[in-house]
């Protein structure tokens, strides 16, 4: 089969379209075997009582966070090497997911934060690096969205990817060196609980829940991304034509 | 040789605008001052809690400063066409960059570490302390001007790029804050300097290998 | 000698031109023609290697040009729209700096030669600052007079000239030609040069 057919965007539209509805359904049902694990399986940690639940999606959520980042990149480096419109706008609709797990990372370590230490914002290692990531997330959408001429915008944010990737456990290194510098023993707000397995399982289904769902919608936002910049093609062209 | 003459000739010219235009100069030494006596107005300036936040503060400021000349770094060739020319020299792009980003370093990162130490006096820094910042900001600045022209090549041409430019590169630039100031910080507490130091310096390598590069491939894409 | 085959160049949404094929040789001037929004500054900046193109190739003596870019930057002379001057250096000083900067070593005397002939040898001192337009034109054309690369792109140099200034270039364009070099330029009117040297291109879908 060939497969660069597919490398088009005309011809991978209808694909995506048709794969989507596959990885949401899959991912809503992991996501609710996922919860059920979380809230009736798990058994109650003996320190952090109740409350430690909301592991189940913030870890995931920050597992997820940074994996989208590095898919980005990845796809960055394809479409900067083979030239290739599909690579770029694939990186361009995982951006916004990335972006919003990121967020939800922030928060549910935020709402976990406040039980445990009293506190709704804590500079400890983590949440500090998936703060940088979120600034990393927005530089990328800003980034292509005030470019006008869509060719650099792709490219432009490629490079942005790539170089920001490389950094980004660089960032990580030095925040949680940044940490034990001024903390002392390192006091980590996401310090989980000792792993029982049940708990490793209900983390493991929520994370490929949750990449299931990036992909799904990530498929949708491209045909949206596809559709709009065929679009501006058309009008150009029949624009050209009256001339 | 042939190599040799053209990067000497693209340093002189670099320099010698930059001395022609001295505003510019002595603006981003002036912001720095500012900038680093706007956090006892604000934070208060009890002598412990100047001691404490000082080699912060000073990381901070110069951050900020270096940032704010990056927009030197590009935007004057590129607005009177000279830009251009210079990807039509026979040699890399690397290379051309990288004098150009060691010629802005020169002018807009070299002022800050000679002037480091009277402000670290203004937040009582002992001597020992201060040799560390300055050796801190000598391996700090170049980094700074080679991730920020990076970031420069990317918005080249863009109106309100300052602020995008800002978004894009404060990021990138955080390691070198922690690791800077934190050498810094560490030695008014007496730990060693030692591990920050020389992973600044691994950094600064890391970059003077890689910036260039791929500040050349984002100026192409921005130049096209 | 260039040749470009079938390319295709875009402007952001809109096709410019499609399976577009050109070849310059020794000796010959291409006079490129179009109405404004046509390519026609696009094309001079592919065919130069600032801009890359969708599809198709430009070749230099056969081979790519994005495989050989120094080699081939070294043997060709671009002028853009913008006459690359920068304000704060003198005139003396942005040509000297112009053709170091592309590996030409260039005594003082023959510098002050071209100034003279372009007209700007009174003001060599001067910063750049002060030039008029057709000045500062006459500045970034100086250096035709002094590089010996064998291709020129360029685009709208008779731009701001005055009539003097515009028999100038095109002797200057003539003698080039005479010495096997090229020439690919863009102008509202058409160069008075030899007509048996000289081909015209016109763009326009």
């Amino acid at each position: 089969m060939n497969w660069y057919k597919f490398s088009s965007p005309k011809t991978f539209y209808p694909v995506a379209g048709s794969l989507a509805p596959y990885f949401l359904g899959v991912a809503g049902a992991l996501l609710i075997l996922g919860l059920y694990i979380a809230f009736f399986l798990a058994p109650t940690d003996f320190q952090q009582g109740e409350a430690y639940r909301i592991i189940f999606v913030h870890v995931p959520a920050a597992w997820m966070s940074m994996f989208v980042y590095l898919i980005m990149a990845g796809w960055s480096v394809v479409g900067l090497s083979l030239n290739s419109k599909l690579s770029y706008m694939m990186a361009q609709a995982l951006a916004p997911t990335g972006a919003i797990f990121t967020f939800l990372a922030l928060v549910t370590g935020s709402l976990w934060g406040k039980p445990m230490w009293g506190a709704w914002w804590v500079w400890d290692a983590r949440l500090t690096s998936e703060l940088i990531l979120l600034f990393l997330y927005v530089g990328y959408m800003a980034l292509h969205s005030a470019l006008d001429d869509v060719r650099r915008a792709d490219r432009a944010t490629a490079v942005f990817a790539l170089v920001s990737a490389v950094n980004v456990p660089i960032i990580y290194f030095s925040v949680k060196w940044w940490n034990t510098l001024h903390q002392g023993a390192s006091v980590s707000l996401t310090q989980a609980p000792a792993m029982a397995k049940i708990m490793l399982m209900g983390m493991l289904i929520m994370s490929i829940s949750f990449w299931m769902y990036t992909i799904g919608v990530a498929l949708l936002r491209l045909q949206c991304i596809i559709a709009e910049r065929e679009r501006e093609i058309i009008w150009m062209n029949e624009a050209q034509r009256s001339e | 040789m042939k190599i040799a003459g053209i990067l000497q000739a693209l340093l002189w010219r670099d320099i010698k605008l930059a001395m022609r235009r001295q505003s510019d100069v002595v603006a981003t030494l002036f912001f720095f001052v500012v900038a680093v006596s706007l956090f006892p107005l604000g934070i208060g300036s009890a002598p412990s809690l100047m001691h404490a936040i000082g080699p912060g503060v000073i990381w901070v400021a110069a951050l900020l400063s270096s940032m704010l000349s990056l927009n030197r770094l590009f935007s004057s060739d590129y607005a009177d066409g000279t830009l251009e020319q210079l990807l039509l020299v026979p040699m890399p792009l690397t290379l051309i960059l990288a004098i150009k980003i060691f010629a802005h370093w020169i002018v807009a990162g070299l002022p800050l570490v000679i002037l480091a130490p009277i402000l670290g006096l203004q937040f009582d820094m002992g001597a020992k302390d201060i040799g560390i910042l300055v050796l801190s900001l000598i391996l700090g600045t170049p980094l700074l001007s080679l991730i920020g022209a990076i970031g420069a090549a990317l918005i080249l041409g863009m109106r309100g790029g300052g602020v995008l430019l800002a978004i894009l590169v404060l990021p990138l630039y955080i390691p070198v804050l922690i690791f800077g100031a934190g050498a810094v910080t560490a030695s008014v507490n007496g730990i060693s300097p030692e591990g920050a130091l020389s992973l600044i310096a691994a950094m600064l390598t890391l970059g003077v290998v890689f910036a260039p590069f791929a500040a050349a491939v984002a100026l192409r894409i921005s130049l096209e | 000698m260039l040749k470009v085959r079938a390319l295709e160049c875009r402007r952001g949404a809109s096709l410019l031109m499609s399976d577009f094929n050109m070849s310059l040789e020794a000796g010959q001037l291409i006079h490129l023609q179009g109405a404004n929004g046509t390519g026609k500054t696009s094309l001079l900046r592919i065919i130069s290697g600032l801009s890359t193109q969708e599809t198709g190739k430009v070749l230099w003596n056969d081979v790519d040009i994005r495989t050989a870019r120094e080699d081939y930057s070294s043997n060709l002379i671009y002028i853009g729209h913008q006459p690359a001057i920068k304000d704060d250096l003198t005139v003396l000083e942005n040509l000297t700096v112009s053709l170091k900067l592309n590996g030409v070593n260039v005594d003082i005397k023959r510098l002050g030669e071209a100034l003279e002939v372009v007209g700007l040898a009174r003001r060599k001192n001067l910063p750049a600052r002060v030039l008029s337009q057709g000045q500062r034109r006459r500045l970034s054309l100086a250096r035709l007079w002094l590089d010996q690369r064998p291709l020129w792109i360029l685009d709208e140099p008779f731009n701001a000239l005055d009539v003097q200034a515009n028999k100038l270039l095109e002797e200057r364009l003539d003698q080039h030609l005479v010495s096997s070099g090229m020439c690919i330029l863009t102008s509202h009117h058409t160069p008075n040069i030899d007509k048996k040297l000289l081909t015209e291109v016109s763009l326009g879908l």
